[in-house]
């Protein structure tokens, strides 16, 4: 049988939790996610960093974890599909909008698309077709042509910046009334 | 109309609540939150994990493998060679030509030779290396031509030496059309094979429970990514010689296929019978090079045309001559043969027509079906035969396909009727969106439009294995908290005909989508369906499905009537609800509706089935094959800016107008368009599946990096126009959208090429080497003084 190096214990957080897991050095991120650890949203679609179906966010940047180590993950953040929704109740707005635009078809490479997005939303908030195509294009899509996903994109980047106004816009609401008074 | 309360006719204009609206996906959601379980996902107690392992050389004898260094290595359960599958299989029953792992010869480089299973992948990997395989190697034939040629025979079921299917066919006068004709165009073209590429790579798990109702034989269950479930358990039955009872196929959701999952592969073989020999479950994923050597993809063709033309446009005659690079299989070959040229008498009408096509066996991976089925090629010559003439005849190449348009309700010269046809719209559509006449007359040297059309079919009129039965049924129940479960044996593989069932089902019975389960594709549960290819699923799925849920909607609208006393036509269901059309305010939940029925009926399930027209075709030998019963029409705009410098080609937009019959779900249908448009542009810009012959056959681009498929960046914008020419074939008049709209996006690019800097591209794909090695042919005849520069009558030289 195969072991050729004893298991190394992993720690890390996974979508907000705290995770322990005794790890082949040579996994993959992506092996131990998927056939470890369960969390069978992240794909994989060639294992050698063509394809972005694997990407999860490391630390919050978006990372090819078939081209990462497990062992690199010691001690960091990671995020992944599963976990994109923790905060907003089970459906994020990109996820929404997906629905809605009908950009996912078969939805194997969603996931991966799904982290590159969500990344690119943070840092830029509201974004136009173009910055869509450039920050995705390390993530292949083979149904859809691209174009509803684009649409999806740049509709969900509205309405998380539209959020996050009135967010804001509610937050600062008190400090008005009270500057008024 | 007399108030009968048996009367069940509908209101004319029956307000549409789901149809062709758009739609949330019903499976959608879970696949966008990572819950879905795609083959690859699924994990079962004591699973093994299987690897096969591959020929080397693209044909060599197999002298002896040696199993048993494997066999003793710890962690290692099973290991099976071609002797355990002595049983030949092919997806077409005439040309049963391929082995699950080959029998005494590899026949090419990445051909299945043994398969291990193991307690994880490592281990197998390593057990692979110690089988000991001793080879002599044989000739090999990568050029079709030289296959036909050669007196070594490739495959060992061969039966005319490398000939796999020669087709001859001829319809009125050629000879005569030609020699009347006032211009002749003569081309040659070539299509270098692509593949599919889906981003899921092919996975199969197998198991086999033993004891209970199946006895001690047990019963096998494969779990697959196959988008034909039905024909995978007849091929399983064959080779593993088993009755059929004894076999359960699943497609669990699935990740992209476009024909490349349309026939039985090696793993699946190989998780099934290493399954039945440890008494453990066993997986198989593909590498991503696997993939690629397992293929089945585009067919290389060569492909040679005669075409004749009036003064005014209109065609005389069409001679079509073309060799087909088969690969080692046959796979679907015999039928690609035919719809080389049975697919292309629509939508232009010509009197005399002649195809002579010919499949050579080589020494490559076998090629199959790919979206657009045998006819991508050809239409690509055609279409771009049309240019030439346009060009020659000084036509605008929109109204010369114009004035060649068939119309509705014609008979091909090839004897198919055609219903409806929107083929004039879709051009008009292309022509309007893309500003077709200002930007023909005003875009510079170096920026072109090109135009281009296609038919394709909604199904093939008969099954892969001749039966009388119906080609789709489909089985509905309906329960008593308001909802439906749907059973089809139909494979959604991304394209939506999960969707599409509950569309039909929800507009039926006045049900939103999320209370319509669909359960689809699998073997033990749902009624035979012949899977996800030819376009099929909408048009006879969709009829199934339609019968069966207006069988429902009568026993519903019937219960309802009586308990209010009033007609059954003054019944309706929507909105959750069953509503009395002549009094809006008296309604009662569908769940009560559902009730009533059911105390009236007893248990609510019906019954669908769909078999195809038998009078659509002519009755030559042949006839049959390509006939369908409603054609799709599509007509594309590219507009292109070609770099004369370094030859590289921008397709900056296509227009993609599209007949799809009626769009059931709007969004659905626009995502066939725009996937169909993207994956043709791939085809003319950047991909070709190669094996090197100066490298023994070994594939020249096994990844996805190097064989490139369009990122986000490379993708043109692609403008989807729906376009509804309903026929009384398809359910609410709905035809194909999944594979016609991706014919025309290769010539319409060839021909924006030629408007923008006046250099035919008759070899596929459109790189940049090709693209500067014609211009500077056409430089040099310029400074000849043979050719005048390129648009510089109008003074638009860039």
């Amino acid at each position: 049988m195969s072991s050729p190096s004893p298991a190394v214990l992993l720690s890390l957080r996974i979508n907000g939790e705290p995770v322990q897991v005794a790890v082949q050095p040579h996994h993959t991120l992506l092996e131990v996610l998927r056939y470890q650890l369960d969390l069978i949203g992240t794909k994989q679609g060639c294992d050698k960093g063509d394809c972005g179906a694997c990407t999860v966010q490391i630390d919050g940047e978006p990372q090819l974890s078939c081209l990462t180590l497990a062992l690199h993950a010691e001690g960091r953040e990671l995020t992944t599909v599963e976990g994109l929704a923790a905060s907003r109740g089970g459906v994020h707005p990109l996820q929404d909008a997906f629905d809605r635009w009908d950009a996912a078809q078969c939805g194997f490479c969603t996931p991966g698309i799904l982290m590159s997005a969500e990344a690119l939303l943070r840092k830029h908030g509201e974004v136009t077709p173009a910055q869509v195509r450039e920050a995705l294009a390390g993530n292949l899509c083979r149904c859809t042509g691209y174009t509803k996903i684009i649409d999806a994109v740049v509709d969900a980047s509205r309405r998380v910046v539209a959020e996050g106004d009135a967010k804001s816009a509610a937050e600062a609401a008190p400090r008005r009334r009270r500057a008024a008074e | 109309m007399p108030d009968d309360p048996h009367s069940e006719a509908e209101p004319l204009a029956r307000e549409a609540w789901q149809l062709g609206r758009t739609h949330r996906k019903v499976d959608a959601m879970e696949r966008m939150r990572g819950i879905t379980r795609y083959t690859d996902d699924l994990k079962l107690p004591g699973m093994l994990h299987g690897k096969i392992k591959r020929s080397p050389h693209p044909h060599a004898r197999i002298v002896s493998i040696d199993t048993s260094r494997a066999e003793a290595m710890a962690g290692v359960h099973a290991v099976v060679t071609g002797q355990d599958f002595p049983i030949p299989y092919g997806i077409i029953p005439w040309t049963p030509d391929e082995n699950a792992l080959a029998v005494d010869k590899a026949l090419h480089v990445g051909d299945g030779i043994a398969a291990v299973a193991a307690v994880d992948e490592d281990t197998a990997i390593e057990a692979l290396d110690a089988i000991d395989v001793v080879y002599e190697i044989l000739p090999a034939f990568f050029d079709p031509e030289e296959a036909l040629a050669a007196d070594v025979t490739i495959n060992p079921y061969a039966r005319k030496g490398n000939l796999s299917k020669k087709v001859e066919l001829e319809f009125g006068d050629v000879e005569g059309g030609l020699q009347d004709a006032h211009l002749v165009i003569e081309g040659e073209y070539f299509f270098e094979g692509t593949t599919h590429a889906a981003i899921e790579p092919h996975c199969a798990v197998a198991h086999v429970e033993r004891g209970g109702s199946a006895g001690e034989d047990g019963l096998l269950t494969v779990w697959s990514a196959t988008q034909v479930s039905h024909y995978l358990h007849r091929e399983l039955a064959k080779v593993l010689e088993l009755p059929a009872h004894r076999i359960r196929v699943i497609q669990p959701p699935l990740g992209g296929a476009f024909g490349g999952k349309s026939e039985p592969f090696d793993l699946e073989f190989c998780v099934a019978k290493l399954a039945m020999k440890t008494g453990r479950p066993v997986k198989i994923l593909y590498t991503r090079e696997e993939v690629f050597y397992s293929h089945r993809g585009r067919h290389p063709m060569r492909m040679k045309y005669r075409t004749g033309f009036r003064e005014d446009g209109t065609i005389t005659a069409v001679d079509a001559r073309t060799v087909l690079d088969g690969g080692a299989y046959s796979s679907f070959g015999l039928v690609t043969t035919y719809y080389s040229g049975q697919l292309l008498c629509s939508p232009y009408a010509f009197p005399a027509y002649r195809f002579h096509s010919r499949r050579a066996y080589t020494n490559k991976p076998a090629c199959g079906p790919k979206r657009g089925h045998g006819s991508v090629q050809p239409r690509f010559a055609i279409e771009v035969q049309l240019d030439k003439a346009a060009v020659a005849l000084g036509l605008d190449p929109i109204e010369l396909r114009r004035r060649n348009d068939m119309g509705a309700g014609a008979q091909t010269v090839n004897e198919f009727r055609i219903g409806s046809n929107g083929f004039l719209e879709c051009l008009r559509r292309v022509e309007e969106s893309s500003g077709w006449v200002e930007k023909r007359r005003t875009l510079p040297y170096g920026r072109g439009l090109g135009v281009a059309g296609s038919t394709y079919i909604s199904g093939t009129n008969y099954p892969i294995y001749p039966n009388a039965m119906p080609q789709a049924a489909v089985q509905i129940c309906l329960d008593r908290s308001g909802r439906a479960r749907v059973f089809s044996g139909a494979n959604d593989i991304g394209q939506g005909s999960n969707t599409m069932l509950a569309v039909i089902v929800g507009e039926e019975l006045g049900l939103p989508l999320e209370d319509v389960r669909v359960l689809s594709a699998d073997t033990d549960l749902c009624p035979v369906d012949l899977g996800a290819y030819s376009s099929r699923i909408t048009l006879m799925v969709g009829n199934a499905c339609l019968q069966a849920a207006q069988a429902l909607r009568r026993k519903v609208r019937g219960a309802v009537a009586k308990r209010w006393e009033i007609p059954a036509r003054r019944v309706t269901l929507m909105q959750r609800k069953a509503i009395d059309i002549e009094d809006p305010d008296r309604h009662v939940d569908i769940a009560q509706a559902f009730q009533w029925a059911e105390e009236d009926h007893g248990l609510l399930g019906e019954v669908g089935s769909y078999n195809t027209p038998k009078d659509r075709h002519g009755d030559y030998r042949g006839g049959t094959i390509g006939a369908s019963p409603a054609y799709s029409f599509t007509a594309h705009v590219a507009e292109v800016e070609v770099d004369d410098e370094t030859g590289v080609v921008d397709v900056k937009t296509i227009w993609v107008a599209h007949d799809c019959g009626r769009a059931l779900s709007r969004r659905i249908v626009e995502g066939q368009m725009e996937g169909s448009a993207y994956m043709g542009f791939a085809e003319a810009i950047m991909e070709q599946h190669i094996v090197d012959p100066g490298h023994r056959g070994v594939h020249s681009a096994p990844s996805l990096l190097d064989y490139r498929i369009p990122t986000f960046v490379d993708t043109p914008e692609l403008r989807a126009l729906i376009v509804e020419a309903p026929d009384e074939q398809g359910p609410y008049g709905a035809k194909e959208a999944g594979e016609g709209p991706l014919h025309p996006s290769i010539p319409a690019i060839a021909n924006a090429i030629y408007d923008a800097v006046g250099v035919r591209m008759d070899e596929l794909p459109f790189t940049p080497p090709r693209v500067l090695a014609a211009l500077e042919r056409r430089r040099a005849m310029e400074a000849a003084g043979e050719l005048a520069p390129h648009k510089a009558a109008d003074g638009r030289i860039g």
